[in-house]
């Protein structure tokens, strides 16, 4: 029986705001709120919302045949929690279904994966996202999905090593060349991490042609669709649909009926005999064929599917080597805002404004103008960053050494105490005699 | 296809962007081959290169009948052929002994900009008379507002089609305030006019809406920069290790916007101050911005070298970390190009026509000194900012070049003429 595997992504990146370098050492507070306020409460009106009410009922309707996973950012959770904590509700109505898997992915929507020394950040932060999702869902994610599904066999080790069972990628062409994204498959250094590859051509035809009046297949039906997927090959088993929740309402506007389209998804699958299945059953109900490659890390983003666009110029690396040379000193400080703030400015949008990539997709900068000025607005930020992180944990190799010196000199006076004493006692002792 | 250009300026003797897209616009067009040009000038120094066209001196060209010998006119104007002299003479078509001439019968021209410039102006057209009516050519080129009333006399005497490049009108130089004669010698020239070429898409807006005139009429030739020869590329440039420098380098008057700079260089300075400020050139206002600057506090580290010239203005370019252009009202603007070919990252007012074609380089408000000062901080301190502006720039700077304008140029002539 063919499966369908289909996964929403909820992040909303923390707006950053117009911060001159003036504004260093004086203002250190970084954020829009008025812009954070306005952007979440729209998308939460207008896509999030309409669509989790959609995938509650298409949950209670299929009586347990709809399966859908869902995964949360840390920093798109707390941004939900100030400005639209209904969605909260809605989620844990959507959990309570027990039709929904709840994924794992980093806190802050970050790159820490890709620094070389990022890793006990990355996995600080991942244990955290862990957590918060056990605490307001009950649910404790198995399965990993890093930031923009960026893999390579490094990550897929280290994801393995956290205890992960399954992790979600990209079905990227160059990655998989003659092989198809509809099997399961392992990661190459550590089998027991098993790889769903997502299919984007079913994908973006969801998320990003449904409303294309010009695409030949407009418009969509959920009968056609079920179609394409039940006329594959026989043995191709697993069908990985991924996208942003957002695509449902943003990207593709309600008034295209997406949501009327979604909720005939499951009716129109039991029809020709296909299933819904979390990302967790599908790596129980299937073998994986084969090991997957992956040397350089590849990515959903763009047409080249690999990391260029947070770190294809000397700009990007440069801001991103210096907001990861700093990580070990934030998680060994203790300043709750320091790590707060150490959370949102990794978040891979802020890399993304800086490409100076030509996109045939005209790309939205926010409130920046020119990548230069999103590169310079970022290092203004980042300079009074790396201020109050060397005032609250400031790198002199001194005090260690004077620690180390004034330890051996507590010993000592304590080991001249000691002969003190010992001396005043054979004294005592000889003038008895 | 024979041309009939009319000039004022031309390198080595330039005053400003004038003379420098004047000569490449016609070495790029004579590199197309096929393309005989005639360029009048008021007063060639003799220097000039006449490689790729003939230079004809406005001052050289009698109005009233003298017969020198043809050894007087070897010895005068050793830089030109004596012949043409004597076809000149033959055309004079009325009679202008009111006029004062010299010994050869010709008007004397300074070459600049005089106070009688508009007696000047009227001059050039008279001349430019006789001119029209001894050579032969298929088309007219009219450079700037001075010459558009020769190049009207040049249509009505042959007959032939006028094109007119707007390297700037008068709205630019003056912020709004309009001279009515200049005004009226421009709308003249664009009613008279069969095609107008403008620098910028900036100049043509002007030029459709407050000039009044057709739309299909009026068409965008973006200029373009010289590549560096040998000599300046071999320029080593002299840095102090921790000193960073900022150059302005223009005309110190106020369609330039120079009190921009010196507003933006205060606000660096009270933060950091390890960078220095150069505002190359001369102007009628570099007093008040000498003055201006004092009163800011920042005089110690705000310097005025004066005028530059030749190879002093690429030794200026390549000793700076950051060259800065906050015009007012730029029609096009070379000199940003020139710094990016030295390998000089760029800020540039987008009230600039040179912003709409380059892209590797940071584009602000002329008014908003505080987005300025954050860029000027931004690429002093941030390497990775620095590096990828100086040779991304170069990359893209070296690719504009005048012979792709040149190319359009006869691609329109011909349209002009109907030739396919």
């Amino acid at each position: 029986m063919k499966t369908i595997c289909l996964y929403f992504e909820i992040h909303q990146i923390i707006h950053l705001k117009r911060f001159r370098f003036f504004d260093i050492g004086t203002d250190h507070y970084y954020y829009d709120d008025y812009a954070n306020d306005t952007s979440i409460s729209n998308i939460a009106e207008n896509s999030y919302i309409p669509a989790l009410k959609t995938l509650i009922d298409m949950a209670r309707k299929s009586e347990g045949a709809f399966k859908v996973a869902l995964s949360l950012s840390g920093v798109g959770l707390e941004q939900l929690e100030r400005y639209a904590p209904q969605v909260i509700d809605l989620l844990q109505e959507l959990a309570e279904t027990g039709c929904c898997e709840f994924i794992a992915e980093p806190y802050s929507h970050g790159l820490a994966s890709l620094a070389p020394n990022g890793e006990q950040s990355f996995r600080e932060e991942v244990k955290r996202q862990v957590d918060k999702i056990n605490q307001l869902f009950g649910q404790k994610p198995k399965i990993f999905r890093n930031s923009s599904l960026i893999y390579d066999d490094e990550i897929g080790g280290l994801v393995a090593d956290m205890g992960f069972k399954g992790v979600l990628t990209e079905g990227a062409k160059h990655i998989l060349g003659w092989k198809s994204p509809h099997y399961l498959y392992h990661c190459a250094i550590n089998p027991n991490l098993k790889v769903l590859m997502r299919d984007y051509k079913l994908s973006d035809d969801i998320s990003l042609r449904f409303s294309n009046t010009s695409w030949e297949a407009y418009p969509l039906m959920a009968d056609k669709y079920m179609d394409w997927i039940a006329e594959s090959p026989e043995e191709d088993g697993v069908f990985n649909i991924f996208m942003e929740l957002c695509a449902l309402g943003i990207y593709q506007p309600l008034s295209s009926n997406i949501l009327e389209f979604l909720s005939n998804l499951p009716a129109a699958a039991k029809a020709r005999g296909i299933g819904f299945q979390t990302p967790s059953e599908v790596i129980k109900n299937h073998k994986s064929v084969s090991a997957i490659d992956v040397p350089y890390p590849m990515s959903w983003n763009d047409e080249e599917r690999d990391i260029s666009c947070w770190l294809g110029n000397v700009m990007q690396r440069e801001a991103f080597n210096k907001l990861y040379s700093i990580g070990e000193r934030v998680i060994l400080s203790n300043d709750k805002h320091l790590r707060q703030d150490w959370d949102y400015l990794q978040a891979s949008n802020n890399f993304r404004f800086m490409t100076t990539k030509n996109n045939a997709v005209s790309m939205d900068r926010g409130i920046y103008e020119s990548p230069y000025d999103a590169f310079t607005n970022y290092m203004n930020i980042l300079g009074d960053f790396l201020q109050r992180v060397n005032w609250a944990m400031p790198m002199d190799i001194d005090t260690e050494e004077l620690n180390a010196f004034q330890t051996t000199i507590r010993n000592q006076d304590k080991k001249i105490e000691a002969l003190e004493k010992k001396v005043a006692r054979l004294k005592a002792a000889a003038e008895k005699k | 296809m024979r041309v009939l250009m009319f000039g004022w300026e031309f390198p080595p003797h330039i005053l400003g962007g004038l003379g420098t897209a004047s000569f490449g616009l016609t070495r790029g067009l004579a590199n197309q081959g096929n393309v005989d040009i005639t360029f009048c000038l008021p007063k060639p120094w003799g220097d000039e290169d006449q490689s790729f066209m003939k230079i004809v001196g406005m001052n050289t060209v009698p109005v009233v009948w003298r017969n020198p010998d043809n050894s007087v006119l070897k010895e005068r104007y050793p830089w030109m052929d004596s012949e043409d002299y004597y076809r000149f003479r033959d055309h004079i078509y009325a009679d202008f002994n009111n006029l004062y001439t010299n010994d050869l019968g010709c008007i004397e021209f300074s070459g600049r900009y005089p106070d009688n410039l508009h007696e000047e102006i009227n001059n050039y057209s008279i001349v430019a008379g006789v001119v029209a009516r001894t050579e032969q050519f298929d088309i007219i080129h009219s450079h700037d507002w001075l010459t558009y009333p020769a190049g009207i006399h040049a249509k009505q005497v042959s007959g032939k089609p006028l094109v007119i490049h707007v390297h700037a009108t008068d709205f630019d130089r003056s912020r709004g305030n309009v001279n009515p004669t200049v005004y009226a010698i421009e709308k003249n020239g664009m009613d008279y006019a069969d095609h107008i070429m403008c620098v910028s898409e900036l100049t043509r807006q002007t030029v459709i809406n407050k000039y009044h005139q057709d739309p299909r009429k009026v068409s965008t030739m973006h200029n373009a920069v010289e590549p560096l020869p040998a000599d300046i590329q071999a320029i080593q440039p002299q840095k102090k290790p921790h000193e960073k420098v900022v150059t302005f380098l223009g005309r110190i008057t106020m369609q330039k916007g120079p009190e921009y700079f010196v507003e933006a260089a205060a606000l660096v300075l009270k933060r950091t101050r390890d960078i220095r400020f150069c505002m190359a050139g001369s102007g009628d206002m570099m007093n008040a911005m000498i003055t201006l600057a004092a009163e800011r506090g920042i005089a110690d580290r705000f310097h005025f070298p004066g005028f530059m010239k030749g190879r002093q203005v690429y030794e200026c370019l390549k000793s700076s970390d950051v060259y800065i252009m906050p015009s007012v009202s730029e029609p096009f603007g070379i000199s940003p190009l020139e710094a990016m070919q030295c390998e000089v990252p760029t800020i540039i007012s987008k009230q600039s026509g040179c912003a709409e074609i380059l892209d590797k380089c940071i584009k602000v408000d002329y008014w908003d000194i505080h987005a300025m000062a954050d860029a000027i901080y931004s690429i002093c301190n941030y390497p990775a900012l620095y590096e990828y502006l100086k040779v991304e720039g170069k990359k893209e700077v070296d690719a504009i070049t005048w012979d792709k304008v040149g190319e359009r140029i006869l691609a329109r002539y011909k349209k002009l003429l109907g030739i396919k």
